[in-house]
């Protein structure tokens, strides 16, 4: 594979999501999920003024740091690089693969445990190094589960939700040696403990995400329950961290704002078991910890989207995930469904940006734009108002568009119709002419056909009134205008 | 590769923040984190103490005399063998006294670098000892900043960590632990927030403890 990845043929939501719709068990696992993750949300927020205060904070931290971007970063590089941090710019996935492989090889590293990443599932980093003779293990149980199926996350916070836990005893008693069948979620967890604890003990690198890398200090922060993430940052002799450019914030007191939005929204957690705050490797005299720390800032479309003045604020998100455990449309058919690394309301603004509205032109519609995303986001985006844009940045023109692939999801019938509509709709004798047409041949259209299958194969046919509001107006003596 | 790349992403970011920035302010002007909760010593201790039983952290409380004979009494209680912990610190020196030569719990010194210690410290220590910088009542977390003298796997190996804590250190909240501290003044190599033992909910949201980082956490209240 090159570095820059598989380029599979273009997904089909609509087939996809029918599938899902149909599976009971992944049903099943997404409901169960979902509604525990949104009572544990509920109950970290029981107060409306306190909520309202915290985002508001948060949200303009966030655009605090949008409007700063470019200088943020450049202040970024320049404090890790004097804290003994290497630091790289890579503008696509494949440059970013490249340079995490250059730097294993430089250590003769053939061993890899990684900490949560989703950068890193944006970069198919595992499948990459796979291919150069590199053991790439996650670590996080989840990431774990989901890595011994050959999956990928269906949940940027809980990757392995959609499994049950018969599923994943299954799993372990086929892919783990001595593993036993059991479904007692303890052992099944010190199943993974006992594996991956030889695995840190033996990796020569460790690879994580950042959660908040902060300008002020160049400092690196990671959120983490279970401690793998401190074992690859902590253990191997070599730390890699990779982040998405829009992850800077300007100062350490920036920090607590958001950490507590995210854990809070995220999990239902007060805050999350590890904080861990990465300034600088090893230091003089320090008996463990890396020798060697690099930060790779990805690009991969986010500058792209920065160029939008509308659109920016997607690189508000702190990748809390509440806008999928809310979405009824997430939840119904789970995050593979989506076919792209960010699934749900925040995949469907993010994944058409940098994939591309030829390719992704179908996710925004994937939403009733009930604004349960847009008022659960503790960044407050408005989720919405940019799934509308990205239609529209879809089925026009690309006249002067930023948007990647803008016009890519234009259909010549829904012009023709749309050309009809407004021709019929601004000329009195067009418009009678077609209402006379419909009723009297509407009736023969045939229904259980495309186009008109798409509604009424889910929904009843409306029944036509025998009189048109005009004519009833009529009746009732009242003068056309 | 590296520097173009560089150059071109920050070229692309500089040339679009220039309409950006000439937008109209954004919205609400960010609101002042808030004023000090005035808790008092009792509330700050209370509130700790709740938020870390709530995610399974075990307490002990002792005397500023008593602690180090607590701690190895109840490492005895627990059957720990060997202890390992950092010699030069002022804690590792009282819990040390409290600890006869030759009469287990085995207290073992991190003094070295970890590749002279690390199959001890990964298949052979029972338990780390650790004492903390400061702590957060209002989130229930322990405040770290490992040292050459107090390294950073004491409290991450072993299946166990004993911390301990001065109540007079629990602080309010994490923002008033950085500004208080002046942290943004010069950060440790490592910080670290520690809220219970290491857990997970990755399969079915059923929490399970002990899956990568200590089983078990227990904070020695001084």
């Amino acid at each position: 594979m090159s570095p820059d990845g598989p380029t599979p043929s273009a997904p089909d939501f609509h087939a996809a999501s029918s599938k899902a719709l149909l599976d009971a068990p992944l049903r099943a696992n997404f409901r169960r999920a979902m509604d525990g993750l949104m009572a544990k949300r509920a109950a970290q927020f029981p107060d409306p003024a306190d909520w309202n205060a915290l985002r508001a904070r948060a949200a303009s931290i966030r655009a605090r740091t949008l409007a700063k971007l470019p200088e943020l970063l450049e202040t970024l590089e320049k404090k890790c690089i004097s804290n003994g941090l290497e630091v790289h710019w890579a503008t696509t996935t494949g440059e970013a693969n490249a340079i995490v492989l250059k730097i294993l090889r430089d250590h003769g590293a053939t061993r890899l445990v990684k900490g949560k990443s989703m950068v890193s599932e944006e970069m198919h980093l595992n499948d990459f190094l796979a291919e150069n003779g590199v053991e790439s293990l996650e670590t996080d149980l989840g990431e774990y589960i989901i890595q011994l199926d050959h999956e990928t996350p269906s949940h940027i916070i809980m990757p392995a939700i959609h499994k049950n836990k018969q599923q994943i005893a299954r799993l372990f008693g086929q892919k783990i040696r001595d593993a036993v069948y059991t479904e007692d979620v303890d052992a099944l967890t010190a199943t993974a403990r006992r594996v991956l604890r030889q695995k840190f003990f033996e990796a020569e690198a460790g690879l994580s995400g950042v959660n908040f890398a902060v300008a002020e200090t160049g400092t690196l922060c990671l959120v983490e329950n279970e401690g793998n993430g401190r074992m690859s940052t902590h253990v191997p002799k070599v730390h890699i961290a990779v982040m998405g450019l829009e992850k800077v914030v300007e100062r350490l007191e920036d920090v607590p704002p958001l950490l507590t939005v995210l854990t809070r929204s995220a999990t239902g957690q007060p805050i999350s078991t590890y904080f861990n705050m990465i300034t600088a490797p090893r230091g003089p005299g320090e008996k463990d910890g890396p020798r060697e720390v690099h930060l790779v800032i990805l690009d991969n479309g986010r500058s792209r989207i920065f160029s939008d003045p509308e659109l920016q604020v997607t690189l508000r998100c702190i990748r809390c995930g509440a806008c999928m455990n809310h979405c009824p449309v997430y939840t119904r058919i789970g995050g593979h469904a989506y076919e792209a690394i960010y699934p749900g309301p925040i995949g469907m603004i993010l994944t058409p940006q940098t994939e591309g509205l030829k390719r992704r032109h179908e996710l925004p519609h994937a939403s009733s734009l009930c604004h349960a995303c847009a008022e659960i986001c503790p960044v407050e985006i408005p989720i919405t108002r940019l799934l509308v844009r990205l239609r529209k940045e879809g089925a026009q023109p690309p006249t002067g568009s930023k948007v990647l692939d803008a016009g890519g999801g234009r259909s010549r019938l829904e012009e023709l119709a749309w050309a009809g509509w407004q021709a019929a709709h601004t000329s009195p004798l067009l418009y009678r002419a077609m209402g006379t047409a419909l009723r009297f041949f509407g009736p023969l259209a045939p229904r259980g056909l495309p186009p008109l299958s798409a509604w009424t194969k889910a929904r009843t046919v409306p029944k036509r009134a025998r009189k048109t509001l005009h004519e009833l107006v009529r009746e009732k003596g009242i003068p056309d205008a | 590769m590296p520097e173009t790349a560089r150059a071109a992403i920050l070229g692309r970011l500089h040339a679009a923040a220039g309409p950006v920035s000439a937008l109209p302010a954004l919205g609400k002007a960010p609101p002042d984190a808030p004023a000090s909760k005035g808790w008092t010593a009792e509330e700050r201790r209370t509130r700790l103490r709740k938020a870390m039983e709530a995610v399974k952290t075990e307490f002990l409380e002792a005397t500023e005399e008593g602690w180090p004979r607590a701690v190895r009494d109840f490492l005895v209680a627990q059957g720990a063998r060997r202890v390992a912990y950092g010699p030069a610190t002022k804690a590792g020196r009282a819990l040390a006294a409290a600890f006869p030569p030759g009469t287990p719990p085995e207290l073992v010194p991190y003094d070295r670098p970890v590749e002279e210690l690390k199959g001890a410290l990964f298949s052979d220590i029972d338990a780390g000892f650790t004492a903390v910088r400061s702590a957060i009542a209002e989130t229930g977390s322990l405040v770290l900043w490992p040292s050459p003298e107090e390294p950073r796997l004491l409290s991450l190996v072993p299946p166990l960590h004993i911390a301990l804590l001065r109540s007079a250190d629990i602080k309010e909240t994490f923002t008033s632990t950085i500004r208080e501290e002046g942290w943004a003044r010069g950060m440790p190599a490592n910080a670290l927030l520690i809220s219970g033992p290491s857990k997970t909910a990755d399969i079915e949201q059923t929490l399970a403890y002990g899956v990568h980082g200590p089983k078990r956490l227990v904070v020695v209240l001084v």
